[in-house]
């Protein structure tokens, strides 16, 4: 994470010149949709930067398909507007489908059709060929070219992703819309994936996509969190990090399920999420002292280690959902 | 265009990789066909019979010899008393037993009259039937060859039945142009409504609707490769009921095809209409097995004369596309008549073609859900 943070700036900057274009690939105002009695998008604004990476951050039921649906002009919404590359989402869905390039959240691709035959016929149905567009997907292709007469259905995890993400490419559209292109994919492809995304950053393709994966935030340029169909806040990952309103702690223990249910005994704590092998606290005074040593020890926890940690992208998340279903409780 | 044509490659990429399709293709007309053909038969051939002569002689055997060398018969057994009739019936080999009276030969040629019965197995009605039905005749037969000389005196009418267009009452001619009914219907509907829900299900769909192809242009694509295949299907039916059944095509070949062409056409609209309407490949499978294959076996006058059905049923066949190409093809099969005598049917068949398709069209969803 560390490496990755450093690498920022620079392309900070590079987004930076190219916002003073100020074209919108996408505006959305006051989306809703809702499936029977369920709301599964409510009241959706933002707006999306041309060539810009944009994440969409929440956990699974989110709603990130939903919207990601209705941006790709699959479904329509109940409520609100949506202007994607200038045109209207409802309206001019027929010259909107040409400039879009899709990628479902599940691996849609024609199994019983190889690599290659696969990529001809996403190059044809949009009235291009895989040579006129090469260039632009040699990067990702040339991973599966040697496997190019191999059945798409026979093809690793991996492997799959890259010929969907090379099928969406095909015909160089403006807008490209990964629905969780990551999930289910091992951490060294998933790396590599966004190393791809990276790379058509001068193609200026302006980017969408979602993740479950709170670490991958950082590749994107901004991120939009959502949870039960609402964006509970919208920045570049590094403000969405500084926005963390509390001192954040660490501690660690042998026992981390002891430790976790007595830490949530104490009213002095006022949250406490486990993160791999530590538990994040947060305390209402906000002040570390001996007392919470003290407390653990009597709760016969002795080998703990409490450290003042930077806050990452999800203790965010997790304190604007805590902040979210506290509004949602009191209404 | 290139772009429909891309989508038409890829279709048959999809039925030659899949040998399921394939053989459902192929392999099930050709079954279907062979099965119809030679096992559900309703001519008798080699009938098993066994004989209880209890006269014993000149004409007895003679009449005996006329049966057995009919070609429909063949002799299982010669039984000697009436107890044996049971115990040879059970053994299952015999489907009749014919009895003839003491002093059989002397009283026809005294009296002009003797008795001969038939005692056939009722188990199997069919059967029994066709057995009593052959061995009448061919007896009736006999006593008009025996009484031309002996009894020119006493006046009879003797009616003569001659089958037009069918001569030998085969059945093959009432099952070929049934079961090219029943395949095309069933195949084009069964795999259109399939391949669509597939992509439904697949997944891939929601990638073809996020392209320029047009709703048009998907549907058409899908149904280019099943309409040439459907038709090399007809002709392989066509030049098979030829080859092993002898049955000739009487009236033009061309307007035949032609009308074929028509009937493809209309069950394919008909299979992307229930691709429309169901959700999952199961849904589609159920819907076109069950929902077009029993009523055209027995509601569209295959093998159930519509006329002597209950008037419910008669309304209820009306709307179903086979009864009326059933009429078609057996028109210019077997009676050889020209488009003047269908052209009724072939215009509701192109009407029914229309409005599948419009719907369809109409149906059909630009967008999930």
């Amino acid at each position: 994470m560390a490496l990755l943070n450093q690498g920022c700036p620079g392309k900070r900057f590079f987004q930076q010149k190219n916002n003073y274009q100020m074209v919108k690939a996408i505006e959305s105002s006051g989306i809703s949709k809702k499936f029977g009695p369920t709301k599964a998008l409510d009241n959706i604004s933002f707006s999306v930067n041309e060539s810009e990476v944009f994440g969409f951050i929440g956990p699974d039921g989110a709603g990130k398909t939903t919207l990601f649906r209705i941006i790709t002009t699959l479904l329509l919404p109940d409520e609100g507007k949506m202007s994607i590359l200038g045109m209207d989402s409802t309206t001019n869905y027929k010259e909107l489908r040409k400039n879009i390039g899709y990628m479902p959240g599940r691996f849609s691709l024609y199994q019983d059709l190889s690599v290659e035959e696969n990529l001809n016929f996403f190059a044809t149905v949009f009235g291009t060929s895989v040579e006129e567009n090469y260039e632009l997907i040699s990067d990702i292709y040339s991973h599966i070219e040697p496997f190019k007469k191999r059945l798409a259905g026979k093809l690793s995890g991996g492997m799959k992703q890259k010929l969907a993400l090379s099928c969406a490419l095909i015909h160089k559209p403006r807008l490209l819309i990964l629905d969780e292109p990551t999930t289910g994919v091992d951490a060294v492809s998933r790396s590599e994936f966004w190393d791809m995304l990276g790379k058509l950053r001068k193609y200026n393709i302006t980017i969408i996509v979602s993740t479950p994966y709170m670490d991958e935030a950082i590749r994107c340029d901004r991120v939009a969190l959502i949870q039960n169909g609402k964006i509970l806040s919208i920045d570049t990952p590094q403000k969405i990090k500084a926005g963390f309103s509390r001192k954040l702690f660490t501690v660690k223990s042998a026992e981390k399920y002891k430790l976790i249910k007595t830490l949530r005994k104490n009213p002095e704590i006022l949250t406490a999420y486990p993160f791999g092998d530590s538990i994040h606290v947060t305390l209402n005074n906000n002040t570390l002292d001996n007392s919470l040593y003290e407390y653990l020890a009597s709760e016969g926890i002795g080998d703990a280690i409490i450290m003042e940690a930077e806050a990452g992208i999800e203790d965010r998340f997790l304190e604007l959902m805590e902040k979210d279903n506290g509004i949602t409780n009191k209404a | 265009m290139k772009r429909f044509l891309g989508f038409v490659k890829k279709e048959f990429l999809h039925i030659f990789r899949d040998y399921r399709t394939l053989f459902i293709l192929f392999g099930i007309p050709v079954a279907q066909i062979l099965i119809f053909g030679f096992a559900v038969s309703n001519d008798i051939k080699n009938a098993g019979v066994a004989i209880l002569d209890l006269s014993h002689d000149e004409i007895t055997l003679k009449l005996t010899d006329k049966i057995i060398s009919s070609g429909f018969f063949k002799k299982t057994e010669t039984l000697l008393n009436y107890k044996d009739i049971d115990r040879v019936f059970k053994k299952g080999k015999t489907k009749a037993v014919i009895i003839f009276e003491n002093d059989f030969g002397r009283k026809l040629i005294s009296e002009g009259k003797a008795s001969l019965s038939i005692i056939a197995d009722g188990s199997e009605p069919n059967t029994a039937t066709l057995v009593t039905n052959y061995t009448t005749a061919i007896v009736n037969d006999f006593t008009t060859e025996l009484a031309g000389p002996v009894l020119n005196n006493s006046i009879r009418i003797s009616p003569e039945v001659k089958m037009f267009y069918n001569p030998n009452l085969k059945s093959h001619y009432m099952f070929v142009p049934g079961v090219v009914t029943l395949i095309l219907i069933l195949i084009c509907a069964l795999m259109t409504s399939v391949t669509i829900t597939r992509e439904k299900e697949f997944g891939t769909m929601e990638v073809l609707l996020v392209s320029p192809l047009r709703p048009i242009q998907i549907i058409l694509g899908k149904v280019m490769p099943y309409f040439i295949l459907s038709f090399i299907n007809v002709l392989l039916i066509l030049a098979l009921s030829w080859l092993v059944f002898d049955l000739p095509v009487k009236g033009s070949l061309i307007l035949l095809l032609a009308e074929c062409m028509l009937y493809i056409l209309m069950s394919l609209s008909l299979g992307i209409l229930i691709s429309t309407v169901s959700a999952n490949m199961q849904q589609a499978i159920f819907i076109s097995l069950i929902g077009l294959m029993l009523p055209t076996v027995l509601l569209s006058g295959f093998i159930f004369p519509i006329e002597n059905m209950p008037k419910i049923y008669d309304y209820i066949s009306s709307i179903l596309p086979p009864r009326y190409f059933i009429v078609i093809i057996k028109n210019i099969m077997i009676k050889g008549t020209g488009l003047m005598y269908i052209w009724k049917e072939t215009l509701i068949l192109i009407i029914m073609t229309l409005v599948f398709i419009g719907i369809s069209v109409r149906k059909f969803k630009i967008r999930l859900e």
